[in-house]
C-alpha cells in the first residue's frame, strides 16, 4: 500500500522554542514544510489553496523581530494550515463549494487572527467536506482528499484536508471544525491527535456557519500537548461571538503531566456494542486503552449512557434543520456564485441549483422539510428532546465519574468510494462523536495503534464541560502509556 | 407500507429550499431522504411529554452590548465581492412586475 507518512515530525512546540530562540527561522521552516507539500499534496489534496507568498511574508516578519528581541509567542514559527470554512482576509475561502469558488472575505476570523497573533504562519486553505457536510472528504466541489496512510482511502472527514496535512507532514498543526465529528473522525483515521473544544469555548466569528448550535472549532496536531498549546491560542472570549463563554478556562497545560491516578473514568457501554456498525477490532482497542488507564491509577468501568442510542436520528434532524436556515444566506446576492434568472427568484434558483453539490441539497431538503409545518413535533421538537434526555444522561454520569472513553470512529479508513451510494452508511461514521456535539461538551480523539488493515485507530475522551484540563491530562497518559 | 416521503413532497420542498430537481434526481432524493426519516422513525416513535426541549448546549440570555461605533468593514471590499452592483448597492433582478 501506498503512503506518504514523515520518518519523523517535528512538535509546534520545539518549533517555536527554536525559532523563538533564534537557532532556527521562520523562514527555513516554514520552507520545509513548503517543500513537502511541493513534493506530495498532488497526490494527497489536502489543501484547495497554498499561500506561499502570504506565508513566507509572514515568516519574514515573524524573523525580524526575533531580531529585534520581541517575544513573539507560543506559535512563533509554527506553520499552521486552517480548514477552508475559516475566513481569511483577502484570501480565498472556499467551504470547498462552487457557490464560493472565488469569494475572498473582507475580514479574518477570530481564530485565525489570534494564530497570527501567536506569531504562527498560516500555510494553506485546507480541502473539506462541502460545507462541512460528510465524513471522508469526498463530497469536495475541488475533489477527495486521500489518507497519507494508504492513497486509496479517505482521510475521514469533513476535515480531511487539516487531518491529512498534519499526517503527511505537510504542517506541524492543522484547525478544524467538528459539527458531529468533523475533527475527531478525520484524527483518527489519519491517526492524529484531534480536539472538540467545549461549545462556546473558541470563536465562531468567521467559521461559515454549517449548524450553529453544534459547530466548534478546534486543533490537528501530531502530540496532545501541541494541541492544547494551538487550543490555548486559538481559545478565550470574543464579544464577536454571542455564544462564546466569558469565564476564564483552568489552563490545558499546566496539569497535563498530573496522571491519571484516582481519576473516575466511565466507559460508555452502548458505543462497545450496543450500537450496530462499529468493529470488534476498534472495541477491542478500546477496551485496551482502559486497561491501560487503570493500570495508571484510575478507577475505568462501563457506564451507560441511553440515549446516545438515539443521537444519530436525532443529529440528522438537528444539523439539516439549522444548516437550512443557514446556508439561505447563499443566494447570489451579496457574494460568491450568481447564476442569471429572470426573476429574482429565479435567479435564487438557478444560482443554487448550479452551486451546492448533492449533500448539500440532500441535507438542507431534510432540514427544510424537518422544520415544515405538520413535521416540526414530529422530527425537529422530538430531536430537540432527546438532545434534553442526553444531556440530563451525561449529567448524571458526570455526578460519579470525571472523564469518559469511547471508540472515536466505529471503523479505520475505508476505500475511496466505498460509502457514497448511500448516505445513511455514510452518517453512521458520526454515531460515536455526536454526542459531545448534542450536548456542547469537549472531547478529543487520540491514537491508539492500528488495525489488521494497518491503518491508524484512535480512542476518544469525553469530558464535562470547560473541563478540557481533564480531558488533555487523560490524553496525555494514554499517549505516553501507548508509545 | 407508506414511504416516509413522496416525490411531491420532495419536489414542495426543494422549492421552498430554492432548488430544481431533475427528474432522476427527484427519484434519487426521494428514496435517499426516505431512508434518513425511516431511520428517525426511532426518535418518532419515542414517548418523551414533559421532556422540555433543548435547542442549544449553552443556557443563554440574550447578548447585549453598548451602542458604540466599532471596527467596521470597508464598503468597497464588499461590494468588490458582489456579484453585481450598482450606485454602490448590490443589484438584483427586477421583483416588480412593471418595466423599468
Amino acid at each position: 500500500m501506498s503512503s506518504i507518512i514523515p520518518a519523523t515530525s517535528l512538535t509546534a512546540q520545539t518549533i517555536a522554542e527554536k525559532v523563538q530562540s533564534g537557532e532556527w527561522t521562520a523562514l527555513e521552516t516554514l520552507e520545509n514544510y513548503l517543500t513537502q507539500i511541493a513534493k506530495s499534496d498532488a497526490e494527497i489534496h489536502a489543501f484547495n489553496t497554498v499561500l506561499e507568498d502570504e506565508a513566507r511574508a509572514a515568516a519574514r516578519a515573524i524573523d525580524e523581530r526575533v531580531a529585534l528581541g520581541e517575544d513573539v509567542g507560543p506559535l512563533a514559527g509554527v506553520p499552521v494550515a486552517v480548514k477552508d470554512n475559516l475566513c481569511t482576509k483577502g484570501m480565498r475561502t472556499t467551504a470547498s463549494s462552487k457557490i464560493l469558488e472565488n469569494w475572498k472575505p473582507p475580514y479574518d476570523a477570530t481564530v485565525v487572527k489570534r494564530l497570527a497573533d501567536a506569531g504562527a504562519t498560516l500555510i494553506g486553505k485546507t480541502n473539506m467536506d462541502e460545507f462541512a457536510m460528510g465524513s471522508s472528504t469526498e463530497n469536495s466541489a475541488f475533489g477527495p482528499t486521500r489518507n497519507p496512510h494508504d492513497l486509496t482511502c479517505v482521510p475521514g472527514g469533513s476535515s480531511g484536508g487539516s487531518a491529512a496535512a498534519v499526517a503527511a507532514g505537510f504542517s506541524p498543526v492543522a484547525i478544524g471544525s467538528d459539527t458531529g465529528g468533523s475533527i475527531r473522525q478525520p484524527a483518527s483515521l489519519c491517526g492524529v491527535v484531534g480536539v472538540k473544544p467545549t461549545y462556546g469555548g473558541v470563536s465562531r466569528y468567521g467559521l461559515l456557519a454549517f449548524a450553529s448550535s453544534l459547530d466548534q472549532v478546534g486543533p490537528f496536531a501530531n502530540t496532545v500537548r501541541d494541541a492544547a498549546i494551538v487550543h490555548e491560542v486559538i481559545g478565550g472570549y470574543d464579544p464577536k461571538d454571542s455564544t462564546s463563554i466569558s469565564e476564564p478556562f483552568p489552563s490545558f497545560l499546566d496539569a497535563i503531566e498530573d496522571g491519571v491516578e484516582g481519576l473516575k473514568i466511565g466507559i460508555i457501554s452502548e458505543l462497545m456494542g450496543d450500537i450496530d456498525g462499529i468493529s470488534s477490532e476498534v472495541i477491542q482497542k478500546t477496551r485496551e486503552a482502559a486497561t491501560l488507564l487503570s493500570k495508571n491509577g484510575a478507577l475505568v468501568e462501563e457506564v451507560s449512557i441511553p440515549a446516545s442510542l438515539y443521537c444519530l436520528s436525532a443529529y440528522y434532524l438537528i444539523a439539516p434543520a439549522e444548516a437550512s436556515s443557514n446556508l439561505s444566506r447563499y443566494d447570489g446576492v451579496r457574494y460568491g456564485l450568481r447564476v442569471d434568472g429572470e426573476t429574482l427568484a429565479e435567479m435564487n434558483i438557478n444560482t443554487r441549483t448550479a452551486g451546492f453539490g448533492d449533500e448539500v441539497k440532500r441535507r438542507i431538503m431534510l432540514g427544510t422539510y424537518a422544520l415544515s409545518a405538520g413535521y416540526f413535533d414530529a422530527y425537529y421538537g422530538k430531536a430537540l428532546k432527546v438532545r434534553r434526555l442526553l444531556a440530563q444522561n451525561f449529567d448524571e454520569v458526570y455526578s460519579k465519574y470525571d472523564a469518559l472513553l469511547s471508540p472515536t470512529s466505529p471503523c479505520t479508513a475505508f476505500k475511496l468510494g466505498e460509502k457514497t451510494s448511500d448516505p445513511m452508511t455514510m452518517y453512521v461514521n458520526d454515531v460515536c462523536t455526536i454526542p459531545s456535539n448534542l450536548v456542547g461538551h469537549p472531547a478529543i480523539s487520540v491514537p491508539f495503534g492500528s488495525g489488521s488493515d494497518g491503518m491508524p485507530i484512535g480512542v476518544q475522551i469525553l469530558a464535562p464541560p470547560m473541563q478540557e484540563a481533564l480531558m488533555y491530562r487523560v490524553a496525555s497518559t494514554l499517549e505516553s502509556a501507548e508509545k | 407500507m407508506t414511504e416516509p416521503i413522496s416525490e411531491k413532497e420532495v419536489a414542495h420542498v426543494a422549492y421552498l429550499a430554492r432548488l430544481r430537481l431533475s427528474d432522476e434526481e427527484l427519484q434519487l432524493f426521494t428514496k435517499q431522504l426516505g431512508a434518513v426519516l425511516e431511520h428517525a422513525k426511532d426518535v418518532e416513535a419515542l414517548q418523551l411529554d414533559g421532556v422540555e426541549p433543548m435547542s442549544h448546549p449553552l443556557p443563554l440570555e440574550n447578548v447585549t452590548r453598548e451602542d458604540e461605533v466599532d471596527e467596521m468593514l470597508d464598503r468597497e471590499e464588499v461590494l468588490n465581492q458582489a456579484p453585481a452592483v450598482e450606485d454602490g448597492r448590490f443589484q438584483v433582478p427586477q421583483i416588480l412586475g412593471e418595466q423599468p
